[in-house]
């Protein structure tokens, strides 16, 4: 069985040989390392990725040309224990222009000894993107809509 | 589910079921109407519309004599997957730098 909210979110985590500080601020200060490359709503390559460490900041990617798109808010920044950021991005992958169908994202960093942290994701509230499918009309035709998207994974996949 | 995520880009990456996927994406329509305005026949876009049901991607239902399909409510599971992979891709590149940092400093 799962529930409602389980069928919203997304959940991942991982543990990291690291005391919770460095675990913390490694998140935010090498985001630009830490976030897959290829997902990339610029019409240019990626020269950065930028997440700025305190609530209201801006997480953004910069482009070679120095265009900037930016793909997310902070929420709450509190270190060294949790982050959360709201995902403006549509299921189509394209911004979301009407930000009250933007998801979030909560990273909460658990201690687990001196040296070890373990660190929950949890990518909620999925159903704010409208049915997962509005607006889907201009996604899906185009170019940069969602079966690009997927046949990136089909490729990276086979 | 790597097999889900294909079948749906494969399903998605013939035009003509992304005009039909779109057309659904508008309101539920029964096979007729599809049909109607696209340039194959009703028995083609039957069977597009079977592709795009075993992706997923629609769900069908009876009404008369009628079927009338519409996009799966459950498209959800669509985009769970895709963020799903990013952030377990996203937290894997984590993990290296945060350990490889870490033992830098000593």
């Amino acid at each position: 069985m799962t529930t409602q909210a389980e069928q919203t979110s997304v959940q991942t985590a991982i543990v990291a040989e690291a005391p919770v500080e460095r675990a913390f601020q490694v998140f935010t200060e090498d985001f630009d390392r830490i976030k897959p490359r290829d997902h990339n709503l610029l019409e240019v390559d990626i020269a950065e990725s930028v997440f700025e460490p305190r609530a209201g900041g801006r997480v953004y990617d910069r482009g070679v040309d120095g265009s900037e798109c930016q793909w997310a808010r902070v929420i709450a920044y509190e270190p060294p224990e949790r982050i959360v950021f709201t995902w403006d991005i549509s299921p189509q992958w394209q911004l979301e222009t009407d930000l009250s169908k933007a998801s979030e994202v909560e990273l909460r960093f658990i201690p687990e000894g001196d040296r070890r942290t373990r660190v929950e994701l949890e990518h909620r509230h999925l159903d704010r993107h409208g049915s997962g499918w509005e607006g889907l009309r201009e996604g899906v035709g185009g170019e940069q809509g969602w079966p690009l998207y997927l046949g990136r994974f089909a490729e990276r996949v086979a | 589910m790597v097999t889900y995520e294909a079948d749906a880009w494969t399903a998605l990456g013939d035009p003509t079921r992304r005009a039909i996927f779109a057309r659904l994406a508008e309101r539920p329509r029964p096979v007729g109407e599809l049909a109607h305005g696209l340039p194959v026949s009703r028995p083609a876009v039957s069977q597009h519309l079977r592709v795009l049901k075993e992706a997923g991607l629609v769900t069908d239902r009876s009404a008369g004599n009628r079927r009338i399909y519409r996009v799966d409510p459950d498209g959800l599971a669509a985009l769970r997957t895709q963020l799903d992979r990013f952030w377990n891709e996203a937290l894997a590149n984590y993990k290296q730098l945060v350990e490889q940092s870490t033992e830098e400093d000593e």
